[in-house]
């Protein structure tokens, strides 16, 4: 049985095996060819915390496999409310379905599931933690759009030090032998101990304030939303905030085939003029967290992670 | 005019612990639950022979067990440590710090699972590092201030 629960968890070997899977299956995912590989097979979506993208991707890719869907999304009418202990729930959940699918607001929740657990545990995002399969559809896209995961210029832009996605999304960057480009406010940088990994694999570029700087080399560009609950002047906020304003501007100094990249929800942080730049890959990327999840939930639970 | 000194004494019963890392004695005091109505001199920052400096204990009275130099070596991996008895050296071993600490330490991060009303217990690994800090093996965060995150 195998769980997915961080992205350091797999190899280079088995994250491409991965993404070739995903490939052969954006027709599915498109709803362009009919599937039923998990007919029979049901899926626990529970989240604890909200979600948008994530829930309706899982659910969108398990009815697009013949599989059904159970689950619930907030905990207002669960046992969650009388205390139950995600131990318990999880038990309880792992008995009704062969998958579950978790987010929870707790640093290290979906590793304390699989302890639990008789059924695979996919990690929807735990807490400020581990989003494996975000980072998994980042590389998805990346691979369909530049045509290769190796060799690039990355740049990473925003708020680089409270999010562990984009953590995980530098270290498996790095694994593939991308040299990546830290683009953050002052206080927002990257942690060190991300920087010190990038430097001990040699593929730290550089480290700077301005997207300016690294524009002209970029080859990726993955902006992430700078929070203004970080800010405790509102006025400081939207001054930095501007200053990383992604617009049609700063897009035309990049190369022509750079693509740009964002976890979404947006807010300020990428003009909505450029969403029709060929640059603008945000919303390929976000179908593209359907046959990607697809992927690995015919892989878990159809127990096919023989690499 | 004549020099003084305050020469630190031989003990004749006791624990002896050397090459504590440098500023890290009361840690050990600390994790070892040793409270200051013992008899026992406490050098810091000391000159070594080896080169830099290093912490030194000399308690009264006291037997270091395995168990304890395990919690020691948590803070302060490879000190030595000297069980004297009637003025002699009867036992000399170095604490060596475990590769997975299990439901003695809590996690430093507020908002990891390992805290909450969980039915596990927390789980630590060493840190591949230089540092020899620890790693909760939950939430994935090095542990901070480690001598104060032993479970009572």
């Amino acid at each position: 049985m195998r769980h997915v629960i961080s992205v350091q968890d797999f190899s280079a070997e088995e994250i491409v095996n991965v993404l070739d899977r995903a490939e052969t299956m954006v027709d599915i995912a498109k709803g362009e060819a009919i599937s039923d590989i998990l007919k029979g097979k049901v899926l626990a979506c529970i989240f604890f915390e909200p979600s948008t993208r994530t829930r309706l991707s899982f659910e969108t890719a398990m009815n697009r496999l013949g599989g059904g869907v159970v689950g619930f999304a907030g905990t207002e009418a669960t046992s969650v409310v009388k205390g139950e202990t995600l131990a318990d729930t999880i038990r309880m959940v792992s008995g009704y379905a062969d998958a579950v699918v978790l987010r929870h607001p707790r640093e290290g929740a979906a590793r304390l599931a699989t302890e639990f657990s008789d059924v695979p545990i996919l990690n929807a995002g735990d807490g400020a933690g581990q989003h494996p399969t975000q980072t998994m559809l980042d590389l998805f896209t990346i691979r369909a759009e530049l045509g290769r995961l190796e060799g690039l210029n990355i740049s990473l832009v925003g708020d680089l030090r409270y999010g562990r996605t984009v953590h995980s999304l530098a270290i498996a960057l790095a694994k593939f032998g991308n040299t990546i480009n830290l683009v953050s406010p002052e206080g927002l940088e990257m942690p060190g101990e991300v920087i010190s990994h990038l430097e001990e694999t040699g593929r730290f570029g550089k480290a700077c304030h301005s997207p300016e700087e690294v524009i002209a080399d970029t080859d990726m560009l993955y902006v992430t939303r700078i929070q203004k609950e970080r800010f405790p002047d509102p006025v400081e906020y939207e001054k930095v905030a501007g200053m990383y304003r992604v617009d049609p501007e700063l897009v035309s100094r990049g190369p022509e085939h750079m693509i740009i990249l964002h976890p979404l929800p947006r807010v300020n942080e990428i003009s909505p003029e450029v969403d029709s730049m060929p640059q603008a890959k945000y919303f390929q990327q976000a179908f593209n967290a359907v046959p990607v999840r697809m992927a690995l939930l015919s892989m878990v639970i159809g127990g096919q992670f023989d690499v | 005019m004549s020099e003084k000194y305050m020469k630190v004494q031989r003990i004749e019963h006791g624990t002896v612990i050397d090459h504590i890392l440098p500023g890290k004695a009361f840690d050990v005091l600390r994790v070892l639950g040793i409270s200051n109505d013992r008899s026992m001199s406490i050098l810091i920052n000391s000159h070594s022979r080896k080169g830099g400096t290093k912490d030194i204990l000399k308690i009264e009275d006291v037997e270091l067990s395995d168990e304890e130099a395990s919690r020691l070596a948590l803070v302060s991996p490879h000190a030595t440590i000297n069980i004297i008895v009637q003025g002699e050296v009867v036992k000399k071993f170095n604490a060596e710090a475990p590769e997975l600490v299990r439901g003695v330490l809590s996690c430093s991060n507020p908002n990891c699972i390992s805290n909450q009303n969980e039915p596990i217990q927390s789980e630590f690994r060493l840190s591949k590092d230089a540092d020899h800090g620890y790693v909760c093996s939950y939430c994935e965060r090095d542990i901070v201030d480690l001598a104060r995150r032993f479970r009572s």
